[in-house]
């Protein structure tokens, strides 16, 4: 049944790029002189750039707003003139003005603070030739992975390096609330989005119209991000579909030919606001975006940040996701002014390229060896907690364990950048200092830096030690898609009663459904997954598939134990959250300290936002609303 | 296109018909035939109908007399390169024939990457014994004999009527291949004729397949393979007479097998015309118009032949079909020539046609408007179809053709001519500032009298400016037209060199056409790379015809084919994906070509289940032993 054509998706087989230091000629020569430097990037179909006027009153004219701001004056009885003022507002305080001075003023500073942070920016040129094409040949989407405020930033700084149309941004309103700063992103290219409109029909044809008109005319790359927010765990995000189908629709609509989409994956080996996340998961709010906040956060500055990887992904052309999939003939008998809610065809189109893009995004993170010893790390930390054995690993055995992980992520395909001119005991120790806000070598062991005994109270405390290990929880989940349908097989195994491949394959496919919420598994894939999980299981040796049954291997005993337990806080996560669905977090605060809880990660409100859906979507829990 | 094949860039309606006449003088020439295996028997004619005109026609019984048996259009006319390596175009007919023409070489090599060195001659003869023996059923062939109605199944008239001109139609040919082909050819005189035919197959269970130009792109002609009945083509180019003329009414009625060219000037010798002028004119049949629902380049002011035609008779199965008055308009339920326009033969022959008639035009004049981009020209389109004031003909051209069309310029006899030339192309280019790989031209014919035309031309002209539009002179417009007709030829020129391509066309909204033609265009290009051609398409397309609503679009398309191994193969590939992308961006599956079998595959999802069931079940009440057995359409 499966096997044959998993040969051609051998993870292993995928040719990934080199990567060149972008830092690297900014240490040696002058960052005026960059920042003043001729650009004159190449636009589609040899366009001339537009201006930021022009393309609003090419919005403010178009068929479509003219339409909604008719049926909208017709609807409140408001004059039409009323409406297109406000339509006009709405325009005014979403639009980008980018201007080439202060891209400059930002490749500037940009320098300054990236080489006091970073060792390194390496980017794969190769990537960026594909872009340069891609962007000559059709309107292109830049789609990055989104783990940092840095990220957008970053990604016109690059842009601007390499000599290539500067993206136009999509950002959330958030940032606007910072007075100097927003204008300031604004002028580089970004352009802000309320972060929900749902019934405001006028909003919505504003925004659509203004991003379809930039994208089809090919004025400039169309860049959002596909997650919708930031990733505090991470982990990707579940996609949101909103601005994927608005960048479709012309596509569909047969308005542009074909559309390039463009995965990037930005990959921090030490992530700006590590801790900032673990405590927003904890409950302490999300300081609100201001311009002081962004000043008191100077800080960071010194300290030392490791390298950024920046993959750009192969163009993903529309046209061909869309090959057999979607019939375009139904745009045919209404004019294509009239805004329609996509069908389900289509809507099941977007998602399901969501989720690709998604995980092309995956596929290009660079991985660190410190992604490996976060994850040895924190199984170790769990297990300590509960044998009540000396805390920490011996730096040997961390070591060893951390090669042979390292093996098996490269046989899993993972994008692993570990040196392997450089002795693993180097590698390993140079990962530790990077990060030793979170590790600690004691007396040849190491283990994770939560102290014990500084805090007043015990609720202090737990929630220090639980910032510590949600920070390296995240670390660990950089590399989550590599192991996660093996885990996903592995956990099935051992919770099935029984070898059949059948009863595995049930309780491969509960586990999954019950985690689609928690992690990137593309709805009705299940089969494919599994398939995919069994093959790189038997390739490592760990599995034995026949006729009927799965049969764990001698060797493949640590295999398994060791995918099992990476699962084990996200199935304790779902297991307490089906118990306590109505308590709040203090509740579970307290809970933890008889030692009831294992995994301290339970207490990520990320982990219970997701658990609650997951319980919710399959009928555990029910809303009421009181 | 007779029209457009003869005058001499004047305007003047006198030169232009003289003209005309001497052409059509060449075609008289053409020999009488004399093959034994036909047997002659001449119609009497009916009744009180008197045989207006009855001398000068242009199609023969053996077709190939006159008429390339392997190829486009008469046999003295094709283009070649001459031993100086310079292109030129052979014969009489034309006004291109005996030109040089020195641009064709460089566009040919520049668009195709083609070269001199490399043919591909077509095999000159058609070898007899290549083609499959001849099924016949004897009985039929006993009866029809005592009917005295002429027929052949001699082997050279079964080939010539067993295909249309699709490519992979014409490619077979020149290879020297065929396949299934009609088992003898009939050519009925009248209309009585065609009854006792159709009886005369219905009793026999005779296969039959109606001919009447032999200009279907649609593999209309192509015989069914799986048919193992005797197939009997019925070929209608001896029913060709007028058979009166009602001045009172506007009126003419038309033997269905007259061929567009004789149609025109017959009815000319009598101060009238149709107007109904498809590209295929020379050759396409009044009685094929009508089958696949023809359209005519100034339907501007005549209207397609739905518009044209007052009654329809057609012999089916059944019996012979036809309304009993000729009222204007009626309302008579569904009209029955929706039933028979569009039928492609799968229903019966059309014998006899009242066609609407208008008195010539007084004058006639081309014209031409250069426009910065194709955008700029459909936007002004759009606008000419607004105002509802369409010259008889307008057509844009996207910049390939124009190229195309600069490089037929024949060989100019003056310096005083190139000088003129050059200096407009200073003009347009250096001075107002037009790309020229951007710029794009329209084509316009105006018809009627002298004065209205006139205050036209000026409206258009006028339009045209607001599009930042430039009138571009008559000459540029009558070769824009000329283009129309040689292409045909031009195909033959290509497949001698390793070139095939093919037009098709669609209809679509006006919203749509940019888009259309964009993404058409586009597919064509990435459709050849990726099967696998080693050259650069040829991808381009103009509008031809303008509605109310909406565009008629017509694509080109040709590569070079040299290091494919089944090149008709990857043009059917390509064709298909291109119609895809057509009906995928609201395109129509066909505007006048029809359906055949080439495009059958998308009727259902074009006219839906009930649509399609429909056309079924008339088809089973008309024809339920299949006699009309083409398969086309369902």
């Amino acid at each position: 049944m499966m096997f044959l054509s998993l040969q051609h998706r051998d993870p292993m087989l995928k040719k990934r790029d080199d990567f060149e230091d972008m830092l690297e000629e900014r240490r040696n020569s002058s960052d005026l002189r960059y920042a003043l430097r001729c650009y004159t990037p190449v636009l589609y179909k040899g366009l001339a750039p537009c201006k930021a006027s022009m393309l609003k009153s090419m919005v403010l004219q178009s068929d479509q707003l003219h339409h909604v701001i008719g049926q909208v004056s017709r609807e409140t009885g408001r004059a039409a003139d009323d409406v297109q003022e406000e339509a006009s507002a709405i325009l005014e305080e979403m639009a980008h003005c980018l201007q080439l001075s202060t891209v400059r003023f930002f490749a500037f500073t940009l320098s300054k603070v990236f080489k006091t942070l970073f060792r390194s920016i390496c980017v794969n040129e190769e990537g960026i030739q594909r872009l340069q094409q891609a962007i000559q040949e059709h309107p292109v989407v830049l789609l990055p992975s989104h783990r940092s405020y840095m990220d957008f930033l970053l990604m016109s700084y690059i842009l601007y390096t390499y000599d290539i149309a500067l993206p136009v941004i999509a950002a959330g309103m958030d940032f606007m609330g910072m007075k100097f700063v927003g204008e300031m992103l604004r002028m580089s290219g970004a352009f802000f989005i309320r972060r929900s409109f749902g019934g405001d029909k006028l909003y919505w044809s504003v925004f659509s119209e203004y991003v379809k008109t930039m994208l089809k005319n090919g004025f400039a790359p169309v860049e959002f991000f596909l997650e919708g927010t930031r990733s505090r765990t991470s982990k990707s995000l579940t996609p949101k579909l909103g601005l994927l189908n608005i960048v479709m629709d012309p596509y569909l609509k047969g308005e542009v030919y074909d559309i390039n989409v463009v995965p990037v994956s930005i990959s921090y080996e030490r992530i700006l606001e590590e801790a900032l996340y673990a405590r927003e998961m904890l409950g302490v709010p999300k300081p609100k975006e201001s311009t002081s906040g962004l000043f008191k956060a100077r800080k960071v500055l010194s300290e030392d940040y490791g390298s950024i990887h920046v993959y750009f992904g192969q163009p993903v052309s529309v046209r061909s996701l869309a090959q057999g999939r979607v019939n375009r003939c139904q745009f045919n008998l209404v004019p294509r002014h009239i805004p329609r809610r996509p069908s389900e065809e289509i809507q099941s189109f977007v998602n399901d390229s969501a989720y690709r893009l998604v995980r092309a995004q995956e596929e290009n993170m660079v991985l660190k060896p410190w992604v490996l010893l976060a994850s040895l790390l924190l199984q170790n930390h769990h297990q300590d907690q509960t044998a009540g054995q000396k805390r920490g690993m011996v730096l040997e055995e961390l070591t060893a364990q951390a090669v042979w992980l390292r093996d098996m992520f490269r046989e899993y395909g993972a994008f692993l950048h570990w040196p392997d001119h450089v002795p693993p005991s180097e590698v390993v120790s140079s990962s530790l200092s990077l990060h030793r806000g979170l590790v600690r070598v004691c007396e040849g062991r190491v283990q994770l830096a939560v102290e014990q005994g500084f805090t007043v109270t015990p609720e202090e405390e737990l929630l220090s030690q639980a910032v510590i290990v949600l920070s390296c929880a995240s670390y660990r989940n950089q590399g989550l898609h590599v192991f996660l349908r093996p885990a996903l097989l592995a956990s099935a195994i051992n919770a099935a009663s029984s070898n059949l491949k059948q009863e595995v394959f049930n309780s491969f496919s509960f586990l999954r459904n019950m985690f689609s919420n928690e992690f990137i598994l593309c709805p009705g894939a299940t089969v494919q997954d599994f398939e995919e999980a069994c093959y790189l299981l038997v390739k490592t040796g760990a599995l034995q598939v026949t006729q009927q049954e799965l049969l764990v291997t001698e060797r493949g005993q640590r295999t398994v134990a060791f995918l099992t337990s990476m699962l084990d806080p996200f199935l304790q996560g779902y297991q307490v959250r089906e118990t306590l669905y109505k308590m709040f977090s203090p509740c579970l605060v307290r809970l933890c300290f008889p030692g009831r809880l294992r995994y301290t990660e339970v207490l990520s409100s990320d982990l219970q936002k997701n658990s609650l859906a997951a319980l919710l979507r399959l009928g555990a829990v029910q809303k009421i609303k009181a | 296109m007779a029209s457009n094949s003869s005058g001499g860039g004047s305007s003047d309606r006198q030169r232009i018909a003289q003209q005309r006449l001497r052409i059509i003088a060449g075609h008289l020439q053409g020999p009488v035939d004399g093959d034994s295996a036909i047997l002659a028997a001449e119609c009497k004619a009916q009744g009180s109908k008197t045989d207006v005109c009855r001398e000068g026609k242009t199609v023969p019984r053996r077709r190939q007399e006159i008429m390339k048996w392997n190829g486009w259009g008469y046999s003295d006319s094709k283009f070649l390169f001459n031993k100086k390596g310079q292109a030129e175009f052979t014969g009489k007919r034309y006004r291109l024939s005996g030109m040089i023409i020195p641009g064709l070489k460089d566009w040919m090599e520049g668009t195709f990457g083609a070269n001199l060195q490399h043919k591909t001659p077509a095999t000159p003869l058609l070898t007899s014994s290549a083609v499959q023996p001849a099924t016949l059923n004897k009985a039929f062939l006993e009866e029809l004999k005592s009917t005295g109605i002429p027929f052949s199944h001699d082997a050279e008239d079964r080939v010539f009527r067993a295909h249309g001109h699709c490519l992979h139609e014409i490619f077979a040919l020149r290879e020297g291949k065929f396949g299934r082909v009609p088992d003898m050819v009939v050519w009925p005189n009248c209309h009585n004729d065609v009854v006792k035919i159709v009886e005369l197959a219905c009793k026999h269970n005779v296969c039959v397949i109606p001919y009447g130009g032999g200009t279907s792109v649609s593999s209309a002609l192509e015989c069914p393979p799986e048919e193992t009945r005797s197939i009997v083509s019925l070929d209608t180019s001896q029913m060709n007479r007028i058979l009166w003329i009602d001045e009172k009414n506007l009126t003419a009625h038309v033997e269905a097998g007259i061929v567009g060219q004789d149609l025109e000037r017959l009815l000319n010798e009598s101060g009238y015309c149709t107007g109904h002028e498809p590209d295929s004119m020379e050759f396409s049949s009044l009685g094929g118009w009508v089958a696949t629902r023809a359209s005519g380049m100034k339907k501007n002011i005549y209207g397609n032949i739905e518009d044209l035609v007052i009654h329809i008779r057609m012999v089916t199965p059944r019996g012979v079909i036809e309304k009993s008055c000729q009222g204007p308009r009626m309302s008579t339920g569904p009209d029955i020539h929706h039933f028979i326009m569009g039928s492609e033969g799968t229903l019966g022959v059309v014998t006899e046609v009242t066609m609407k008639i208008r008195p010539m035009p007084e004058y006639q004049k081309y014209g031409s408007v250069v426009f910065p981009n194709f955008e700029q020209g459909v936007a002004c389109l759009r606008e000419v179809a607004k105002q509802r004031c369409a010259p008889a003909s307008i057509r844009l051209m996207d910049n390939e053709q124009f190229k195309f069309g600069h490089a037929l310029k024949p060989q100019v006899s003056s310096i005083f001519t190139s000088f003129l030339d050059g200096l407009k192309t200073f003009y347009i280019t250096k001075f107002k500032g037009f790309d020229p790989n951007r710029l794009c031209v329209a084509t316009l014919l105006f018809e009627g009298d002298r004065e209205k035309v006139l205050q036209h031309e000026k409206q258009v002209y006028d339009i045209a400016a607001k599009f930042g539009g430039l009138a571009a002179g008559e000459d540029n417009g009558q070769r824009g037209y000329m283009l129309t007709f040689v292409i045909a030829y031009l195909r033959d020129l290509g497949m001698d060199y390793y070139v095939i391509g093919e037009s098709f066309e669609t209809s679509v909204p006006w919203d749509r056409v940019l888009d259309i033609c964009r993404n058409v265009k586009a597919r064509i290009i990435q459709e050849c790379k990726d099967k696998g051609v080693q050259f650069p398409p040829l991808s381009t397309c103009r509008v031809t015809q303008t509605y109310d609503t909406g565009a008629c679009v017509y694509f080109y398309f040709a590569f070079n084919y040299r290091g494919l191994s089944d090149p008709v193969h990857v043009y059917e590939q390509v064709e298909h994906a291109a119609r895809e992308e057509i009906l995928a961006n609201g395109g129509s599956l066909s505007h006048h070509h029809g359906v055949g079998k080439l495009r059958k595959e998308w009727m259902r999802d074009t006219v839906s289940n009930v649509g399609v069931g429909m056309l079924k079940s008339v088809k089973d009440y008309v024809d339920p032993d299949n006699i009309f057995g083409n398969r086309n359409l369902l």
